[in-house]
């Protein structure tokens, strides 16, 4: 098949880009999005131009490095995937795909299509783990958890970190990321005792970050490649209204 | 600054301010509609009804300065977090691309501004007197302000009328977000009644929407005159 791809080019974070066209002739259908750019950019090197810069690693959709708006979608739309397991027979013959960076005032881009994630990283650091003692450890399963428990913190567990909540949220927000870390933990006995301080810690952080604000568009539920529920959300909105109202 | 002004600065904090003097709102947009219906009961009703609201002294001075302090709450936080919102994406995308936000969702901070405006004016028409001081001075035979007469010769006007339809079509859109969106801001998410939330709002938004609208509709048809 063949394409027409306007993607962002941009030297550094701070010169100004732009969209750039691309001819992408013979693709075939069974690529992935990722290995389709590839093939571009080996074509751009042949040239001697700059190959495009892009986020991927494990190419297996679970690692959460690979991002790209793709036509106006975070990871093109599709339900459940990351760009990397994108495949191609999904356009059609002579499309035009516009592909962007994430779009974040705290994601600056690094560089063409690589957006600078760490903004999640400090989120993290405020508060999304669980403090242990070393030691021996403990016996499995000495820690009863119920099942539905169970199975509600590992739905949280499953986001990758990638940012696709962010970059299709209307408002930049980044409420889905953070409700995946605390209702991971707060749905487990582990993460009980530092329940509070995460969730106000997490949150603080995550406005220092200059991420929006949720109004409840549920996009970012709608391209999360894991399919974190925005349900998460509501339990990070319980878990902060009782760790503001309960702790001094 | 105190805790609790801190807390309502924080994004989850200032969520649940706009949740709750939203809510709040919605109580007085019922009550205000239900008041009003008791246009199709007759002058007597309404105009009896008024005057109860006038009766209430002291009382309706404490429920006219909260539901100031609650719209300015929700007004003032609403567009705290809209510049916050613009801000943390300073750069567009070039195709914008949405898959399940609504419309309703996407203009509710648009159609608040414009039933902010509408309700300076429905103020200044009804209530102030400042666009037709001579409302105020219409008595019914029993003696009464005559909120009746002032209804209908309101809405007798076309352009009023237009007006006061369009409004209430935006507030029906800002419900129909809004409400639905108290639920999951207060942390209400549940998969039993997640159904019956996300239908709530729009329901609401119709109804309440349609209820308003039915009365400069009637008065114009001459059905109520």
């Amino acid at each position: 098949m063949n394409l027409t791809l306007r993607i962002w080019r941009q030297r550094n974070a701070q010169e100004r880009g732009s969209l750039v066209s691309y001819e992408a002739k013979d693709i075939s259908p069974d690529m992935s999005f990722l290995e389709m750019l590839d093939v571009v950019n080996e074509r751009l090197i042949a040239k001697g131009e700059e190959p495009v810069a892009f986020d991927h690693d494990c190419r297996e959709g679970i690692c959460g490095m690979c991002s790209l708006v793709i036509n106006g979608l975070a990871h093109g739309g599709r339900r459940a995937t990351t760009t990397c397991q994108l495949h191609m027979r999904h356009f059609k013959d002579g499309d035009v795909i516009t592909v962007e960076p994430w779009r974040s005032r705290a994601f600056p881009v690094v560089r063409d299509l690589v957006v600078d994630r760490t903004a999640f990283d400090r989120v993290i650091h405020a508060g999304g783990f669980v403090s242990s003692n070393a030691g021996g450890a403990p016996d499995a399963n000495a820690l009863p958890v119920p099942r539905d428990d169970a199975e509600k913190a590992m739905d949280a567990a499953a986001c990758i970190g990638c940012g696709a909540c962010v970059a299709s949220c209307p408002n930049g927000s980044a409420m889905l990321f953070v409700a995946a870390k605390v209702s991971h933990l707060a749905h487990l006995p582990q993460g009980h005792p530092e329940r509070a301080q995460r969730v106000l810690g997490m949150v603080h952080q995550m406005d220092l970050e200059g991420f929006g604000n949720c109004t409840n568009h549920t996009e970012c539920e709608a391209v999360c490649p894991k399919e974190v529920s925005i349900s998460h959300i509501a339990k990070m909105n319980r878990e902060f209204i009782r760790a503001s109202v309960l702790e001094a | 600054m105190s805790r609790f002004a801190r807390l309502c600065q924080t994004s989850i904090g200032a969520k649940q301010v706009m949740a709750v003097t939203g809510l709040l709102l919605f109580g007085f947009v019922i009550g205000h509609l239900l008041g009003n219906l008791l246009v199709f009961a007759g002058r007597d009703s309404l105009n009896g009804y008024a005057h109860k609201l006038r009766d209430l002294g002291a009382l309706l001075w404490v429920v006219r300065v909260v539901l100031l302090v609650v719209f300015l709450a929700h007004v003032g936080s609403a567009l705290r977090l809209w510049r916050l919102n613009r801000a943390a994406r300073p750069e567009p995308y070039a195709v914008e691309a949405h898959l399940v936000t609504t419309y309703a969702g996407r203009t509710i901070v648009m159609s608040g501004l414009l039933i902010l405006a509408y309700v300076v004016y429905h103020l200044m028409h009804f209530t102030l007197g400042a666009t037709n001081p001579e409302y105020l001075k219409l008595m019914d035979p029993k003696g009464l302000p005559d909120v009746y007469r002032m209804m209908v010769l309101g809405f007798s006007n076309a352009a009023v009328s237009g007006v006061y339809i369009v409004a209430m079509i935006l507030l029906g859109f800002h419900l129909s977000h809004g409400l639905t969106s108290f639920f999951q801001t207060v942390g209400l998410n549940h998969p039993a009644y997640n159904p019956c939330f996300k239908r709530v709002g729009p329901v609401a938004g119709v109804v309440i929407a349609i209820g308003y609208i039915s009365i400069p509709l009637a008065v114009l048809a001459g059905l109520v005159k």
